[in-house]
């Protein structure tokens, strides 16, 4: 499990866009990179982000992110998302040699 | 800074590349055919499907000058005041002279709200980066910005 930071700027209001930001450790080997014995690092990379919003009825796409090996290590990413009520965030990122980790965050409009 | 004299020619290349930017100039030029690599300009496309890209109404925010190459802040959005029609569909950045012409390639959905992302990225080196947003109603817009990049990313091994 990557340690991951999600924030939510401001307290959620209906209908009013906020910024979400989130991190996580992830060392993002571009593939491209030799070691120390010369032998190029396999590529290991956070590939596919994904945020959605479930209000216990169904499920909404709020932003999604396909990452190439320019994004930096511990990729952060920043989006705006609008609550349209309480429910709650989903949060999934998918890497190479399997990863995969999935965050829930609880949203309680003002 | 402003002594170039006393100077080699390359610092002084650097120092006026600074210069520009301090005084406010911003080095933004039409992602025109003609001035974009053909690497580049065909990642472009394929993110615009067939649509022609054209400059203006995204917002790409950078450094205009990179201390360090390993993790650059950038910033995608539209321009303030665009129509309420123009609803942004997808966003991408790319660059000229990484690796891979990709950088990242965001999709809003509908509670998004707002069409805009932040991230941090790697530069190899001195290079253009391109922001691509597809509305909508079909139509790319293009930012190109130029950066100039001092310590560069993907080059040293690890020690």
């Amino acid at each position: 499990m990557a340690r991951t930071r999600i924030s939510l700027q401001g307290n959620p209001v209906r209908g009013v866009p906020m910024e979400i930001r989130t991190m996580i450790a992830h060392a993002m080997e571009t593939g491209y990179r030799p070691g120390a014995d010369g032998a190029v690092i396999a590529r290991n990379l956070i590939r596919r982000f994904r945020c959605s919003f479930d209000d216990g009825t169904r499920i909404e796409p709020v932003f999604e992110a396909e990452l190439f090996p320019a994004v930096a290590a511990n990729p952060y990413i920043a989006f705006h998302f609008t609550p349209p009520g309480n429910g709650s965030l989903r949060f999934v990122w998918e890497g190479d040699q399997g990863f995969v980790q999935t965050e829930t965050l609880d949203v309680r409009v003002a | 800074m402003r002594r170039p004299d006393s100077f080699s020619r390359s610092r002084r290349l650097v120092l006026v590349a600074g210069a520009g930017m301090a005084s406010g100039v911003v080095h933004v030029r039409p992602a025109n055919a003609a001035e974009l690599p053909a690497d580049l300009l065909a990642a472009v496309q394929a993110f615009a499907q067939g649509a022609a890209v054209r400059e203006g109404r995204v917002v790409l925010d950078i450094a205009q000058l990179v201390d360090n190459g390993n993790a650059v802040p950038v910033r995608v959005a539209m321009e303030a005041g665009l129509p309420a029609a123009t609803a942004v569909r997808a966003m991408a950045l790319f660059n000229e002279r990484n690796p891979q012409r990709e950088v990242v390639a965001a999709q809003f959905g509908p509670l998004s709200g707002q069409p805009e992302f932040s991230t941090r990225i790697r530069l190899a080196t001195s290079q253009k980066l391109v922001a691509v947003a597809r509305l909508q109603d079909g139509s790319c817009w293009s930012r190109t910005v130029d950066v100039v990049v001092t310590l560069a990313a993907c080059i040293e091994a690890e020690s």
